[in-house]
Order: C-alpha cells, then sequence, then structure tokens
C-alpha cells in the first residue's frame, strides 16, 4: 500500500473512496445537520479542519508513542484522547483569534468529537500503513469528501421540502433511500483509483 | 502481566495529563480578557473579569435577571438589549427572539461572553432585585402533594414586590444531588407583609428543586432567593376580572386577592380554579370567605375527574365552558392566568374567542 502516491490518496478519499458514502462513516451528524445546505456547510468545513490535523496528531502518537513502547492496542482510547483534546484547544483558538468562524463553527465542534468519521481515517491510516504526508493527504481528503457527501444531501433535502413523499418513507426513510443511491453512483467509480 | 499493565496506565495517565495539561494552560492564556466594564443603561459601570458569561457576571456584582434556568439557554428569561460589544448572534439564542426583538438588539445574557467593554440596557425595576436570605418561620400541607412554606427575612430585612410576582428559590446539594438549582415560585403572600414571603410549592415527580423543598426543608432551616421578578401583576384599572388557575397556581392569585382586600375594590371578580379531584383543592375556605369581603366576587373550583367517594356538586369538566356565564363585556374584562403551559393555551385560546382582547390577558406559566 505505500506506493500509492499521496496526492491520488487525497482525490480518492474524496471520489471513488468517500468516508462517508463507501464506509458509511460519521451517519449520525449527517443525517442530522444536513437539514439545511448552510449549517452543513459549516459542519463540513469543520470535520475537515479537524480530520486534517487530528490524523496528523495520532500518527505522530501512534508512530513515536504507541508503536516504540510497544502498546499498540492503546490506540482507540489514545485517538478518542488525542480527537477531544484537540477539537476543545481548537474551540479555545478559534474563539480567541477568529471568533467570525468561532461563531460559524461553534455549536458544531463539540459534535466532532464524537463523529465516527474523523476516529474511522485515524484507524484507516494505521490498518493501510500510510506514512506521515499520505496519512494527511487521506485525512484532508476524507474531510473533503465527507463535506462534498454532505452538501449534496443536504441540497437534495431542501429540494425534497415541497415534494410529495409517501407516508411511511417521510423522514430518515427517504434520506437513507437518497443516501444509498448516492452511494451507488459514488462506488461506481471506485475501480477508477483503488486504495483500499 | 502486571508491569505490563502498569506501563499502559502510566502512559494513558501520562498523555492525558500532558493533554490536560495543555488545556488549562491554553484556557488561562487564551480565555483570559482582563478587566471589562460593563456599561448598564448608560449610567453605571461595573468592572468584571472577562471570559463568563453576561449573566453570570453581572449576578457577581449583584445585578439579577431574570433566569428560570440557571442559564443553560433553554428558558430565554434572561433577555436584555445589548448595545455594543455583544458579538454576533448566536444560534442559540435564535429560538427565544423576535424578528422585532433581534433589530433592537435582545440578546440572551446567558449565552453572550463578556470579552471587552459592553453596553447594556435593562429595566430599572432590575436594580430591586436582589438575594435575600430568610428562614423558614412554617410549613402547611395543604394537600398530599402542595405544601405552602413562609420564609421569614432577616431581622430589619424588607422585600418590596408587586402582587404576582415571583422569586426564585436556591437550593442546597442534597443527597444524590450535588448541584446547586435555582427555580421559579409565585409569591402567595401579600405584598405588606414586606418582612416574609409565602411560596406554594407542589412535589413534581423527580423535580430537584421541588423535591428538596418537600423531602429536605423544615421549620427553622435558612434558605435564600433572589427576587422579585416578573411583570404578571395586577393592572390598575376598573375592568372585570377573570382569574383562572391550577394546582401551585394558586400562589400569585392569593397575593393579589389579599392585596385587594387591604386596599379594596368594588370590580367585579371570578375566580375559577381547576383540580383533578376532591383531594386536589385547597384553601376553598379563605378563598370562599373573600364572596363576604368584596362587593362582586365569587370563588369556583371546578373539578376535572371528581370521584364518587368525592360526592361533589360543584362545576365538573374543564374550566372554559363556565367563563361566558360570567362575561359581562370581554372588551372591559382582563383575564389572569396561572398554571401549566397547556391549560394558558387552552383559556387563552377559549377566552380569545369570547371576545377578550388579548393584550388584557396576562399569564404566568410553568414552564
Amino acid at each position: 500500500m505505500m506506493d500509492i502516491s499521496s496526492f491520488l490518496l487525497f482525490w480518492a478519499a474524496i471520489f471513488t473512496s468517500n468516508i462517508l458514502l463507501t464506509n458509511f462513516l460519521g451517519m449520525c451528524s449527517y443525517l442530522s445537520v444536513s437539514r439545511e445546505v448552510e449549517s452543513s456547510l459549516g459542519l463540513g468545513v469543520a470535520v475537515t479542519f479537524v480530520l486534517t490535523f487530528t490524523t496528523a496528531l495520532n500518527w505522530l502518537a501512534y508512530y513515536y508513542v504507541l508503536v516504540p513502547l510497544n502498546i499498540v492496542y492503546l490506540q482507540y482510547i489514545v485517538f478518542i484522547i488525542v480527537i477531544a483534546a484537540f477539537v476543545q484547544l481548537l474551540e479555545l483558538l478559534l474563539e480567541r483569534y477568529v471568533p467570525a468562524l468561532y461563531y460559524t463553527l461553534g455549536i458544531f465542534l463539540p459534535l466532532i468529537t464524537v463523529n465516527c468519521a474523523i476516529f474511522g481515517v485515524s484507524l484507516f491510516m494505521v490498518i493501510r500503513n500510510y506514512n506521515f504526508l499520505q496519512s494527511i493527504a487521506f485525512g484532508a481528503g476524507s474531510g473533503l469528501g465527507w463535506l462534498l457527501a454532505i452538501l449534496m444531501l443536504a441540497g437534495i433535502r431542501s429540494r425534497l421540502k415541497e415534494k410529495l413523499i409517501p407516508a411511511g418513507l417521510q423522514g430518515a426513510g427517504i434520506i437513507l433511500i437518497i443516501t444509498g443511491i448516492l452511494a451507488l453512483a459514488f462506488i461506481g467509480f471506485s475501480g477508477v483509483a483503488p486504495i483500499q | 502481566m502486571i508491569l505490563v499493565i502498569l506501563k499502559d496506565i502510566a502512559v494513558l495517565a501520562g498523555l492525558s495529563g500532558a493533554l490536560a495539561l495543555l488545556l488549562v494552560l491554553a484556557q488561562s492564556i487564551l480565555n483570559n480578557y482582563g478587566e471589562c466594564k460593563i456599561n448598564i443603561n448608560g449610567k453605571r459601570d461595573l468592572t468584571v473579569k472577562g471570559g463568563n458569561n453576561l449573566l453570570a457576571s453581572l449576578s457577581d456584582k449583584a445585578v439579577f435577571l431574570p433566569s428560570a434556568c440557571g442559564g443553560r439557554g433553554s428558558c430565554g428569561a434572561c433577555k436584555c438589549k445589548v448595545f455594543s460589544g455583544g458579538g454576533p448572534l448566536l444560534p442559540t439564542e435564535k429560538p427565544f427572539l423576535s424578528q422585532a426583538e433581534i433589530a433592537a438588539g435582545v440578546r440572551l445574557s446567558c449565552q453572550i461572553k463578556v470579552k471587552t467593554d459592553i453596553a447594556i440596557e435593562i429595566p430599572e425595576s432590575v436594580y430591586n432585585i436582589r438575594k435575600y436570605s430568610a428562614t423558614i418561620s412554617e410549613i402547611i400541607d395543604y394537600t398530599y402533594d402542595i405544601k405552602g412554606i413562609t420564609f421569614m427575612l432577616e431581622q430589619g430585612d424588607s422585600i418590596d414586590f408587586k402582587a404576582g410576582q415571583y422569586v426564585q428559590l436556591l437550593t442546597e446539594p442534597y443527597g444524590k444531588v450535588r448541584q446547586r438549582v435555582s427555580r421559579a415560585y409565585s409569591v402567595s403572600s401579600k405584598p405588606e407583609d414586606r418582612d416574609r414571603i409565602q411560596l406554594i410549592i407542589r412535589l413534581v415527580p423527580e423535580g430537584i428543586c421541588t423535591t428538596w423543598v418537600h423531602t429536605q426543608l423544615k421549620v427553622g432551616d435558612k434558605v435564600s432567593f433572589t427576587g422579585p421578578y416578573g411583570d404578571f401583576f395586577m393592572r390598575d384599572t376598573a375592568a372585570d376580572i377573570i382569574f383562572v388557575a391550577g394546582g401551585s397556581g394558586k400562589a400569585p392569585i392569593k397575593s393579589m386577592l389579599e392585596h385587594l382586600q387591604l386596599v379594596g375594590t368594588s370590580r367585579k371578580m371570578t375566580y375559577f380554579f381547576g383540580a383533578r379531584t376532591l383531594r386536589d383543592l385547597y384553601l376553598t375556605q379563605e378563598m370562599k370567605a373573600f364572596e363576604q369581603v368584596f362587593p362582586d366576587f365569587r370563588y369556583e373550583p371546578v373539578l376535572s375527574q371528581p370521584q364518587p367517594t368525592d360526592e361533589w356538586h360543584g362545576k365538573t369538566g374543564y374550566v372554559m365552558p363556565y367563563f361566558k356565564e360570567v362575561l359581562r363585556d370581554p372588551q372591559n374584562t382582563e383575564a389572569y392566568l396561572c398554571g401549566s403551559p397547556g391549560m394558558i393555551d387552552a383559556v387563552t385560546k377559549a377566552l380569545l374567542e369570547l371576545g377578550l382582547s388579548k393584550d388584557k390577558i396576562y399569564f404566568d406559566s410553568f414552564g
């Protein structure tokens, strides 16, 4: 796996191996915050930002702390602690120095701590033996892929409002069907750049 | 084996400790906004330490904005006008503000952080609000789940409130409940008794404050409360009055009637009290006695589910159908309602249908 270029990995993570549409990770916030385009954009940007940085931090924690000490089985706990601490720190930094962004992302940041896409990307990075650069590319790509997926759903949902939907499918039902069709479209291209 | 476990614990503890330390450091550096000035109504300046929310910063300086939820952003009571230094409107405030309020610069004080000098406007009556210490002098069991509790203020202290206003009782930690909460209760005693207040409190299952009141408090205990709050008080007009109350909603109306008894009135007044069964009725003799005091007053308890054993011969069902028979001139009638949100909604709807004007329906809803 080490021979995939970071560049290819970045694009593959967005389109052909979209973390949400092929691995179905990060579904809870995808389903609950996709009601409006504006807020899904906010959450998507926050996820991308946090994903890029936590993947890098977790790579460092894994290869410089867990591997040398021979305790890689602690990766689950360590990754989660690192993600939670990073989100907290980011919240403080943004509030102080970029208040405008803080007020846009504000309520989404705490949501991200429990977004499984973020944790999932860190685990994939370990399983697939990515190097540091590849991990960052994969993290950033996955974040953008997640952003793309939630934006598409939000766009579709805003059009869905005036449409007649059978009673039994209203709400979560139709959204899961739409997500399934989106996933089919994305998986159709997975052969172009196979990374998993 | 034991070494491995110890190593794991050490690594995790070290890592969590380092990150926690980093966060604490970041918090103390990044969340330090120095001293900020809060300008109130263009007159008074308060100097506070920045980084805290506006509601808490104000109450540290003994300016108490009303807040039923204690600053969690769920009641929307702590509104005030912010002219400068409040930052942009937050998504957590929007649900509580109308378009007109947003345009006027009204904000939720519990959601705004004081980071710079800030200029605000609050009603002058808020200055009247302060914290009181009191000793419980009497506890009466009105029904199986409603108690009337009298709080004597400290020697020489006095409180100035309008009949119908409420106070916020502050709880102490008890049993498994570690946190302190504050909850709003209407004063049921008359404003002329300035050295004491009485509250009527119904036990709410799982309620932190009501459970504390019902199971922990006894005569002689010291408690504190803040107040008085609220704009639910009697308007001084000559219009007819319909009072409607349910459960512990009797409190503010008892205060109003006792106040009217002292100042005298010839207004036509009807008081409907809704309850489920006979055992939910209380203070019936006292309320009936007002019929002798005022020239035109009637007290009408209405039971929605009278039990066969109650041998109830009075009014039954909901209170709404009985309004019609007491209404003389809907345009010239005021209504004072106190009870659950469901009751308030239903009664307001019925009164509007009968032709009362919306701005003459005053209510205090247990939210």
